[in-house]
C-alpha cells in the first residue's frame, strides 16, 4: 500500500514540472499560441478568474453564530453565496450537528461523502445539510466536515478509522453513512446498522475508493 | 438405443427417464423433416425472461412499447416466471453482484434456451471497462447466442438481433 | 456435509410464523435490486432493500477522466432522464473554471431538461402501470413517450444517450424549424395528458390499491430526508427549481405541485401533473428565448480547476440530485460524489413497507420514483 502511496506522489511532481514547463514556453511564443486560441475560437481567459466575491450576509451571520458559540472547536472554512462550511474535530461533531438542527434549523442531510487524502494520512467526511421547513434556508446548504486518521492498510470496522454517527441527529444519513463505511472504511460508531450496502458480500479486498485503490489499466 | 430399452437389465425403471428415452427415440426415428416443425414452432414463442441487469431494460421496454412493437415478430415481452421461458436478453452491465444471480437464473431456465447479450457493456464491458466491479463482458458465465451492440442499441437493432436468433433457431437440429 | 450456498444466501431455522421472501432480482415487481421481505401471513413484518446490483463505480472512474470526458458516462446513471443528471455536472464545473454560459444556451438547457423529464416520468407511469396490472397504461405512455424522443433526437441526434449538455452551454445548436415542431408536440400532449386522467387516476381499482396505503406523514417525510414527487405528496412545498432557482428558471412561469395526503395514490399523481407543469415551462421558454446567439462558450482544451470544491443540485425527475466535485489543480476531479434523489429516497422503503399488504408492495415501491440504476451509481 504504502508503495502505491510513493507512487502517485511521483506522479504529481512530474506532472507539477510539466506544467511549468508548459507555462515557459507558453511565454516564450505567447503571440504564436494567443493566434492559434484565437484561431480555434478558444477562450484565453485562465482556468479559474481570481474575482474577489462579496461575502453574502445572511450566510455570514449563520457562520458567526456558530462560530460564536463553539469558539476554538470550529473553523468556518469559506462563506459564499448560500454555501458554508465548517470543520470540527470528530470528537464535537455530535454537539456542533444538535446545535445546527436545533438552533440553525437545518433539517436533513442531502449526502454523506468521504475524500481520501493519503497525503495527510486522513479522511474526509463531509455532510451536507439542508432544511425543508425554514423558507429562509431553502437555497442554504451547510457542509459540515470532519477529519478522520486513515490506515495505510485499513480494517474497517476494528481500526482507528472512525467518527460518531451522526444518525441519532439526523436520521436521513442512515444509508449515506453505511455507504461511506464500505466505500472509504470510515467506521460510524453508534450506528445501528453497519453493514455493507452496495459492494458484493464477497468484497475482499481494500475500500474502492480510498486513493491508493487502482482501477484497471490506470 | 432401441436395444438398449428392450434389454431386461439396461432398461430404467422409473417411468419418466422410460418417457425421456423414447422422446430421444422418436426424435431419432422421425429425424429431419420434423425438425423444421419442431423449430417453427420454436422461434414464434420465445419467452425471454425479466432480468433487468442495466440501463438498457429502458430500450428493452421501448421495444415492446405500441411504435417498435416486438410482438409481431413473436417475441413477447418480458415474462416473470423464469422456469417457462426460453430466452435471456441480458440487459446490459453485469457487475460482480449480480454475475451469481444470473448463472443461478440461466441454470434454472428449462432447455432449450437462448442468450442475447443486448448492448456494449454485455459484450465487452463497454463504458466500464476499467470500473473494479463490472465484468468485461458475459461470455466467461453464459453461452452468447446473439450479440447486440449499441449504447444502448436502438429497439430496432435489438429487433433485428432477435430476427438474427430466430433465423440461427431455424438452421440448428431439434434436440 | 453441508452444500455450498451462493454468496448472500443463509438457511436459517424454520419458523412457522414469519417467511423470509427475496423479491428479486429476478422479479417482475423489483427491477434490479433485492428486497428482502420478512412475512407474516399477507403482512410485512419487516423489510431490508439490498441495492447495489448496478454499482459500476462511476464516482471513482470519474477521477480518472478529465471534466469533458467524465460526461457520457455521468449520464449512463439514468439513461432516460440524461439531461437532468448531466445539468448539476455542467454547474458545477462552470462554477469551478469560471465559466460563462450565453443566455441563448441556458434556455435550450431548461428545453432539454423539461423535454428529459417528461420522458423520464412517461416511462415511469409506464411501468407503475404494469405493476398494478393496467396495460393500456403502459401502452400509452410508451407511445407518447417516442413524441418526446424524436423532439429530443433532433436536438442532439441520439436516441437517449444525448450528452447534450456540456460545460459552457449545449453541444449544439436546435434544428432549423425546432421552435413550431416542439409548440406542436407539447400542445397535442397537453390534450393527451388529460385522457390519461379519466382511464388511469379515475380508475376505481388503483384508486382502491393505491388510496391509503404506504402513508408518509409531513413531519416523516422531512426526517427521512426524502426528496422530489415523494417529498411534494407529502405535503412540503419544497423544488429546487422555485428555492434555488438555476440558470433561467427564476424567470419562467410555473407552479410547484404539493399533495397533502400522502399516500401512495398522492405520490403517482404528483409526477403526472408536474408534467402539466413542464409543458408550461416548454412553451414560456420557447416564447422568451432569445431568436439567435451564441449556444457555447468554448472551453481551453483539458481544463483544470483550481484549488476548490463546489457542490450544486438541481430538481430531477426523481428529486433532486446534487454534485459535490473537488478539484485541486488537475484537469481531473479529486472526488466527485453525485448525491441522488433515488439513493435519498431509499430510506422510506422498510419504513413505508412495515404493515402493509404484500399485495401493496409494487404500488409503494414504485410510487417511491426509485430507480436502482440511479441509486447505485
Amino acid at each position: 500500500m504504502s508503495s502505491g502511496t510513493e507512487k502517485d506522489v511521483e506522479v504529481k511532481d512530474t506532472t507539477e514540472e510539466h506544467s511549468e514547463n508548459i507555462t515557459k514556453s507558453d511565454s516564450m511564443s505567447k503571440g504564436e499560441a494567443k493566434k492559434f486560441y484565437e484561431e480555434k475560437g478558444l477562450d484565453l481567459s485562465p482556468d479559474v478568474p481570481v474575482k474577489p466575491k462579496p461575502i453574502p450576509t445572511f450566510e455570514k451571520s449563520l457562520a458567526d453564530k456558530i462560530s460564536s458559540k463553539f469558539g476554538d472547536k470550529i473553523h468556518v472554512d469559506y462563506v459564499r453565496a448560500d454555501r458554508i462550511r465548517a470543520t470540527t474535530k470528530r470528537e464535537d461533531i455530535v454537539d456542533v450537528a444538535k446545535f445546527i438542527r436545533d438552533e440553525l434549523k437545518y433539517d436533513h442531510a442531502e449526502s454523506v461523502s468521504g475524500v481520501d487524502y493519503p497525503d495527510s494520512s486522513e479522511i474526509e467526511v463531509i455532510y451536507h445539510l439542508g432544511s425543508y421547513t425554514d423558507e429562509k434556508l431553502g437555497r442554504q446548504i451547510f457542509a459540515l466536515a470532519t477529519r478522520v486518521p486513515r490506515e495505510d492498510i485499513p480494517n474497517p470496522g476494528s481500526d482507528a478509522t472512525r467518527t460518531p454517527s451522526l444518525r441519532d441527529v439526523f436520521y436521513s444519513v442512515e444509508f449515506h453513512e453505511r455507504e461511506c463505511f464500505e466505500m472509504f472504511g470510515v467506521y460510524f460508531e453508534g450506528h445501528p446498522d453497519m453493514r455493507r450496502l452496495l459492494l458484493p458480500e464477497d468484497w475482499a479486498d481494500i475500500p474502492p475508493f480510498r486513493k491508493d485503490f487502482k482501477i484497471k489499466g490506470r | 438405443m432401441l436395444k438398449e430399452l428392450l434389454n431386461q437389465d439396461t432398461a430404467p425403471h422409473a417411468t419418466n427417464v422410460l418417457v425421456g428415452k423414447l422422446g430421444d427415440v422418436l426424435i431419432r426415428a422421425v429425424g429431419k423433416p420434423f425438425d423444421m416443425a419442431i423449430n417453427w414452432g420454436r422461434i414464434y414463442s420465445l419467452w425471454p425472461v425479466h432480468l433487468e441487469t442495466a440501463c438498457c431494460s429502458v430500450e428493452f421496454g421501448a421495444a415492446s412499447s405500441p411504435r417498435y412493437d416486438v410482438e409481431r415478430f413473436g417475441i413477447i415481452e418480458a415474462f416473470g416466471s423464469l422456469r417457462q421461458c426460453d430466452l435471456i436478453v441480458v440487459m446490459g452491465t453485469i457487475t460482480r453482484k449480480m454475475a451469481p444471480r444470473l448463472r443461478m437464473v440461466y441454470d434454472q431456465m428449462p432447455d432449450p434456451k437462448y442468450v442475447i447479450a443486448m448492448g456494449a457493456c454485455a459484450i465487452t464491458g463497454g463504458l466500464y471497462f476499467d470500473s473494479y466491479n463490472v465484468l468485461p463482458g458475459i461470455d466467461g458465465i453464459l453461452p452468447v447466442d446473439v450479440y447486440v451492440p449499441g449504447c444502448p442499441p436502438r429497439p430496432e437493432t435489438l429487433i433485428q438481433g432477435c430476427m438474427l436468433l430466430q433465423e440461427k433457431i431455424k438452421r440448428t437440429k431439434a434436440k | 456435509m453441508t452444500t455450498q450456498l451462493p454468496p448472500g444466501m443463509h438457511l436459517e431455522t424454520v419458523d412457522d410464523k414469519i417467511m423470509t421472501l427475496n423479491v428479486g432480482p429476478q422479479h417482475p415487481g423489483s427491477g434490479h435490486m433485492r428486497l428482502i421481505i420478512k412475512v407474516d401471513g399477507d403482512y410485512i413484518v419487516s423489510c431490508d432493500p439490498d441495492p447495489g446490483y448496478v454499482h459500476r463505480g462511476e464516482e471513482k472512474m470519474a477521477e480518472y477522466r478529465n471534466y469533458i470526458q467524465n460526461i457520457p458516462h455521468l449520464e449512463r446513471p439514468v439513461i432516460h432522464d440524461s439531461s437532468n443528471i448531466l445539468y448539476p455536472y455542467c454547474l458545477g464545473v462552470e462554477e469551478l473554471l469560471g465559466i460563462e454560459v450565453p443566455e441563448r444556451a441556458k434556455y435550450i438547457r431548461v428545453i432539454a431538461a423539461e423535454l428529459n423529464r417528461c420522458i423520464y416520468i412517461l416511462y415511469w407511469l409506464a411501468i407503475y402501470g404494469i405493476f398494478l396490472g393496467h396495460s393500456t397504461m403502459f401502452m400509452w405512455p410508451a407511445g407518447d413517450r417516442e413524441l418526446f424522443i424524436d423532439l429530443l433526437e433532433a436536438m442532439s441526434g441520439a436516441r437517449v444517450t444525448h450528452a447534450y449538455l456540456v460545460p459552457g452551454g449545449v453541444r449544439n445548436d436546435l434544428p432549423s424549424n425546432f421552435e413550431e415542431r416542439c409548440l406542436r408536440q407539447v400542445e397535442y400532449f397537453e390534450k393527451r395528458l388529460k385522457e390519461y386522467e379519466a382511464v388511469f387516476y379515475q380508475n376505481p381499482l388503483l384508486r382502491a390499491r393505491t388510496e391509503g396505503s404506504g402513508i408518509l406523514s409531513r413531519t416523516d417525510a422531512i426526517r427521512l430526508g426524502t426528496t422530489g414527487s415523494v417529498l411534494r405528496a407529502s405535503g412540503v412545498d419544497f423544488d429546487v427549481r422555485k428555492k434555488e432557482p438555476y440558470d433561467v428558471y427564476e424567470n419562467l412561469d410555473f407552479q410547484t405541485i404539493v399533495l397533502k395526503e400522502g399516500d401512495s395514490y398522492a405520490r403517482s399523481r404528483v409526477p403526472y401533473l408536474e408534467m402539466f407543469e413542464s409543458c408550461r415551462i416548454i412553451k414560456d421558454a420557447l416564447k422568451k428565448m432569445p431568436k439567435s446567439g451564441s449556444v457555447r462558450t468554448k472551453l481551453k482544451p483539458n481544463p483544470k480547476g483550481g484549488n476548490d470544491e463546489v457542490y450544486r443540485r438541481i430538481e430531477s425527475g426523481r428529486g433532486a440530485i446534487g454534485y459535490y466535485i473537488v478539484s485541486n489543480n488537475r484537469p481531473e476531479p479529486y472526488r466527485v460524489k453525485i448525491s441522488v434523489g433515488s439513493f435519498r429516497n431509499l430510506i422510506c422503503m422498510p419504513y413505508l413497507l412495515k404493515g402493509e399488504k404484500l399485495g401493496n408492495m409494487p404500488a409503494v415501491y414504485w410510487g417511491l420514483n426509485y430507480w436502482p440504476v440511479e441509486a447505485d451509481r
